[in-house]
C-alpha cells in the first residue's frame, strides 16, 4: 500500500522568491497531474487541427476530419428516413379507409402525424387542433368538407380555395351585402340564428320573413333545412358550431361580406406518407367519421 | 529583493509499494472461502435459473429486460413506473450497510464486496502460479526477465484474463435470455453492445483485481470515508491487544524475556494483510477488516504457546476494559445499542413497506392524462366533450379485456376513440394508449359547471380486478 511520505523535520521549501518578506511555499502538482496537463495541451493542438477551430475572415478552418453539425443532422435525417422507409411504404400503399384497423399503422401515424401537424398545421389550427376563429376546430364532429379519412386526406392534399389546383375544394358564398337590401339580410340573419341550438334570434319577429329570404337565396347551398352541403363546403347552420362566431354581428358580417377561408395545398410540400400520417392523426382526434 | 536558496521540491507523491500477501489458514480464511464460493456462485448461476411465466413472457428467473423495460425477479415483475421498488431496495441496501458497519465495522468490505472477492480470487491464482509471498517477492525483485519469469507472468495474466472474461461474460446474461445469448456470443451473432460490455468489464476486472487491488478501496471507493461516521467505540472491529502485546520483541531465552509482551514481532499479521498495513498501529482507513491477520496471529500464538486473540475482533471499549483488568462486555451488548436498533427498525420498516406494496399492487394499472389543450370542445349538437389520454397496463401473461367506466355525475358519459364499445383489449404484458372522451349533453350541470370531479374506473372483465384514477371534467364556465 501507499505509505505516507516521511515527514521531514525541515522548513518547507519555497519558490525562492520573496516580496516584502513574503515567501511562497513550493507546492508542486502531483506528477500524474502534470502529465495530464501536458497531455491536454497536446490534445488541444490536435483538436484545433482536426476540428473546425480557427476563425478566418469568411469562416473557421474546417479541420482535417471534415466534421460538421449540418452534415451530421442531414445524415441523421437520412438514417431516420431509411429506418422508416418500410412503414412509410406500407402507409402509402394501404387503403385509406383500412388504416384505422391496422394497429401498427395507427401507432406510427399517431406519432408521425403529430409531428407533421405540429410543424405545418398548428400555426392555424392550434397545437391542440382546437382551431381559432376562422380556422376550423379539428376535434369536433362538424366538417365543412367531410370528416372521413379520405375527405381529410383530400383536403390536406389539395387545400381550400387553392386557385392553382383545379381539383381543390372551392366554396363560393356570395357577399349578399351587394345583392340583398339590408332589411332582408337582417331578417335572414335572425332566421339563421333561430336554427342553431346555441343561439337565439335577436329579433324573433323577423324570423318568419327571414325564412322566405333564406329559401330563395340560401337553401340552394345550405339546404332547405339548413343542414349544409359537404360537396360545396356549405356549413350546417343547425349545429352549435360557428367557425366565425354565431352571434348576430358575426352572422350578419358573414352574410354581408362572405368569408372566403383558405387553406394551402400540401401535396407538393409534403411527402405522401406525411399527408397520410397527418390525415390519420387528425381523423383520430375525436371528430373522424 | 532577497532570494532564498532554491531547494529540491519535497515530493508529495508516494509510489505504490506492491503487496504480496502470504497464504494463511484459519477460521476467517475458511469463512472467506465459503463466502467467496457463495457470492461467485450466486453471480454465475443466477442468470441460468429458469422460471416459467407462460408463453408470452421470458422464462429467465432474473432478467433486466432493458429493451422492453421490464425487470423480472422470480415471481415479481417490475415495470418502469414501479421503479420505486428498486429505489426502495437501494434504500434498504444503504440502511443495511449502515447497520452492519455500525455493528460489525467494515464486514461488507472484508467479506462480500466484489472488489474484495475478485481480488481474493486473483490473489489465489497468483499464489497458485507464482508461489507464496517469498517466491513472489523474489520474482518481483528479480530484475532480469528470464524465461521462467516471463512464463509465470504470462500464465498468471492469462489466468486472470480468463477470469475477467468470465466475469464480464456472466454480467451480460442478466440482460437477455442467457442460453440464447451464449450461443449468439460464440457464433458471433450477439449484439455489439454485448461484446462491448464484456470487453469493458473484462478490462476493469483484470485491472481492478490484478493491479489496482487495494488502491480501489483506499483511493477510489467513497465508502471507507462514510463508514468512519458509522462506527463508534462499540463497533466490533479488528484490534490489537496492545496491553498484552507490548513491548513487542523476539522471544529469546535470553534475559529480559519476561518483560516483553506477547507480540513476538514476527510480522505474520503484516505479511498476510491484503491492504499492506500493520494492524498493530491501530484502526486505519485502509483496514477492510478481512480478519486474515487474526488467523495469522492466532497460528503464531499457538506455536509459541500463548493464548489466541492477540489480534481479535473487539470493540474499542473492550480494549480499555481489558487494560484495566475488567471483563469485556459481551458481544451482544455491543451490537444491541440504540443506533443499531434504529437502523434495524428503519431497514425493517422500508422492507415491510416494500413487501406490502408488492402484494397490494394491482395487476392492472391505469394513468390518466387530461388533455387541456383545449380544456373542452363543443360538438355539433352542443355536447361538451373533454379528452383524456389514458394508458392501460396489463401485467398478465395473456390478453385481457378492459372496460372503462366513469363515475361522478350521471350526465357525464364515456366514449372511446376508434370503437363504439367501452371495452378494449390490452395485449399481454403491455401498455395500450387509448383516447377517451367524456361528454356532457348541452344544458346539463357538468356542461355548464367550470369543473366536475369524476372518477375513471378500469375493470378487467375476465378477472374482475379494478383500478381507478380521479380527474375532472371541464364545462363551459360562462
Amino acid at each position: 500500500m501507499a505509505k505516507q511520505p516521511k515527514q521531514q523535520k525541515q522548513e518547507p521549501s519555497t519558490t525562492g522568491h520573496e516580496w516584502d518578506g513574503i515567501q511562497e511555499y513550493n507546492n508542486p502538482l502531483p506528477r500524474w497531474w502534470v502529465w495530464i496537463f501536458y497531455a491536454t495541451i497536446v490534445w488541444g493542438i490536435w483538436y484545433t487541427i482536426a476540428y473546425p477551430a480557427w476563425p478566418m475572415i469568411e469562416e473557421a478552418t474546417s479541420g482535417y476530419k471534415g466534421w460538421s453539425t449540418r452534415a451530421n443532422v442531414a445524415q441523421e435525417i437520412k438514417a431516420a428516413e431509411e429506418a422508416n422507409a418500410e412503414i412509410n411504404a406500407k402507409l402509402v400503399n394501404a387503403e385509406l379507409s383500412k388504416i384505422p384497423q391496422d394497429p401498427e399503422l395507427m401507432a406510427y401515424s399517431r406519432s408521425a402525424g403529430e409531428a407533421v401537424f405540429e410543424t405545418w398545421c398548428a400555426q392555424c389550427h392550434g397545437s391542440g387542433a382546437a382551431g381559432f376563429k376562422g380556422y376550423p376546430n379539428l376535434l369536433d364532429n362538424a366538417w365543412l368538407w367531410g370528416g372521413t379519412l379520405e375527405d381529410i386526406h383530400y383536403t390536406i392534399s389539395h387545400g381550400i380555395r387553392n386557385e392553382d389546383d383545379a381539383d381543390a375544394r372551392f366554396s363560393e358564398m356570395p357577399a349578399f351585402g351587394e345583392i340583398l337590401p339590408e332589411d332582408q339580410i337582417e331578417q335572414v340573419v335572425n332566421y339563421v340564428m333561430s336554427m342553431s341550438p346555441a343561439y337565439e334570434p335577436k329579433d324573433a319577429s323577423l324570423v318568419e320573413a327571414g325564412a322566405e329570404v333564406y329559401d330563395i337565396n340560401c337553401a340552394a347551398c345550405h339546404g332547405p333545412e339548413g343542414k349544409g352541403m359537404e360537396s360545396m363546403g356549405a356549413p350546417n347552420l343547425t349545429d352549435a358550431i360557428w367557425l366565425y362566431g354565431g352571434d348576430y354581428a358575426a352572422v350578419k358580417d358573414t352574410v354581408m361580406n362572405s368569408r372566403y377561408g383558405v387553406m394551402p395545398p400540401w401535396q407538393d410540400r409534403l411527402e405522401e406518407y406525411e399527408i397520410r400520417a397527418v390525415a390519420t392523426y387528425v381523423h383520430q382526434l375525436g371528430g373522424g367519421q | 529583493m532577497t532570494s532564498t536558496e532554491p531547494q529540491a521540491p519535497e515530493s508529495l507523491y508516494a509510489a505504490r509499494e506492491p503487496i504480496f500477501p502470504k497464504r494463511v489458514t484459519g477460521n476467517f480464511r475458511s469463512l472467506k472461502w465459503i463466502i467467496m464460493a457463495i457470492t461467485l456462485g450466486i453471480y454465475y448461476i443466477t442468470p441460468w435459473i429458469r422460471w416459467d411465466r407462460g408463453p408470452n413472457l421470458p422464462d429467465q428467473a432474473v432478467l433486466l429486460d432493458l429493451g422492453s423495460r421490464r425487470f423480472f425477479f422470480f415471481w415479481i415483475e417490475i415495470w418502469p413506473h414501479e421503479f420505486y421498488f428498486v429505489a426502495g431496495l437501494l434504500v434498504m441496501a444503504g440502511l443495511g450497510l449502515f447497520l452492519f458497519t455500525s455493528a460489525l465495522g467494515r464486514v461488507w468490505c472484508g467479506y462480500a464486496c466484489p472488489q474484495t472477492v475478485w481480488t481474493d480470487l486473483f490473489l489465489a491464482v497468483e499464489r497458485w502460479i507464482e508461489g507464496d509471498r517469498n517466491a513472489r517477492l523474489r520474482l518481483h525483485r528479480q530484475k532480469k526477465l528470464d524465461f521462467r519469469k516471463a512464463r509465470l507472468r504470462v500464465t498468471k495474466w492469462t489466468a486472470w484474463l480468463l477470469i475477467a472474461v468470465a466475469t464480464g461474460g456472466a454480467w451480460v446474461f442478466y440482460f437477455t435470455d442467457a442460453p440464447t445469448l451464449l450461443v449468439d456470443l460464440f457464433t458471433l451473432q450477439a449484439h455489439p453492445i454485448a461484446y462491448t460490455t464484456i470487453a469493458i468489464l473484462t478490462g476493469t476486472t483484470f485491472f481492478f483485481g490484478g493491479f489496482a487491488r487495494e488502491q480501489i478501496c483506499i483511493y477510489a471507493c467513497p465508502w471507507p470515508r462514510i463508514q468512519a461516521a458509522m462506527m463508534d467505540e462499540d463497533t466490533i472491529t479488528i484490534g490489537y491487544r496492545e496491553w498484552r502485546g507490548e513491548p513487542r520483541g523476539k522471544h529469546r531465552k535470553a534475559e529480559g524475556a519476561e518483560e516483553l509482551g506477547d507480540c513476538i514481532d514476527c510480522h505474520a499479521c503484516v505479511n498476510v494483510c491484503p491492504m499492506g498495513i500493520d494492524i498493530r498501529d491501530g484502526q486505519q482507513l485502509e483496514c477492510i477488516t478481512c480478519g486474515l491477520c487474526i488467523d495469522a496471529c492466532d497460528e503464531m500464538m499457538e506455536k509459541v504457546g500463548k493464548p489466541r486473540g492477540l489480534i481479535d475482533y473487539m470493540a474499542l471499549t473492550d480494549e480499555e476494559r481489558e487494560r484495566a483488568g475488567e471483563e469485556p462486555k459481551p458481544v451482544i451488548k455491543h451490537i444491541l445499542r440504540p443506533r443499531t436498533i434504529l437502523y434495524t427498525a428503519l431497514w425493517a420498516l422500508v422492507g415491510v413497506a416494500l413487501v406490502v406494496a408488492l402484494f397490494i399492487r394491482p395487476e392492472i394499472d391505469m394513468t390518466v392524462a387530461a388533455v387541456r389543450n383545449p380544456t373542452y370542445i363543443t360538438l355539433a349538437d352542443g355536447t361538451i366533450r373533454n379528452t383524456y389520454e389514458v394508458r392501460l397496463r396489463n401485467k398478465h401473461g395473456e390478453e385481457r379485456p378492459f372496460r372503462l367506466t366513469v363515475k361522478g355525475h350521471p350526465a357525464v358519459r364515456i366514449q372511446l376513440e376508434g370503437t363504439p364499445y367501452q371495452t378494449v383489449k390490452v395485449p399481454a404484458d403491455s401498455m395500450l394508449n387509448q383516447r377517451v372522451y367524456l361528454q356532457a349533453p348541452p344544458g346539463s350541470d357538468p356542461a355548464k359547471a367550470e369543473r366536475t370531479d369524476v372518477r375513471l374506473w378500469v375493470e378487467d372483465i375476465s378477472s374482475g380486478e379494478r383500478a381507478y384514477k380521479d380527474t375532472f371534467f371541464n364545462g363551459r364556465a360562462n
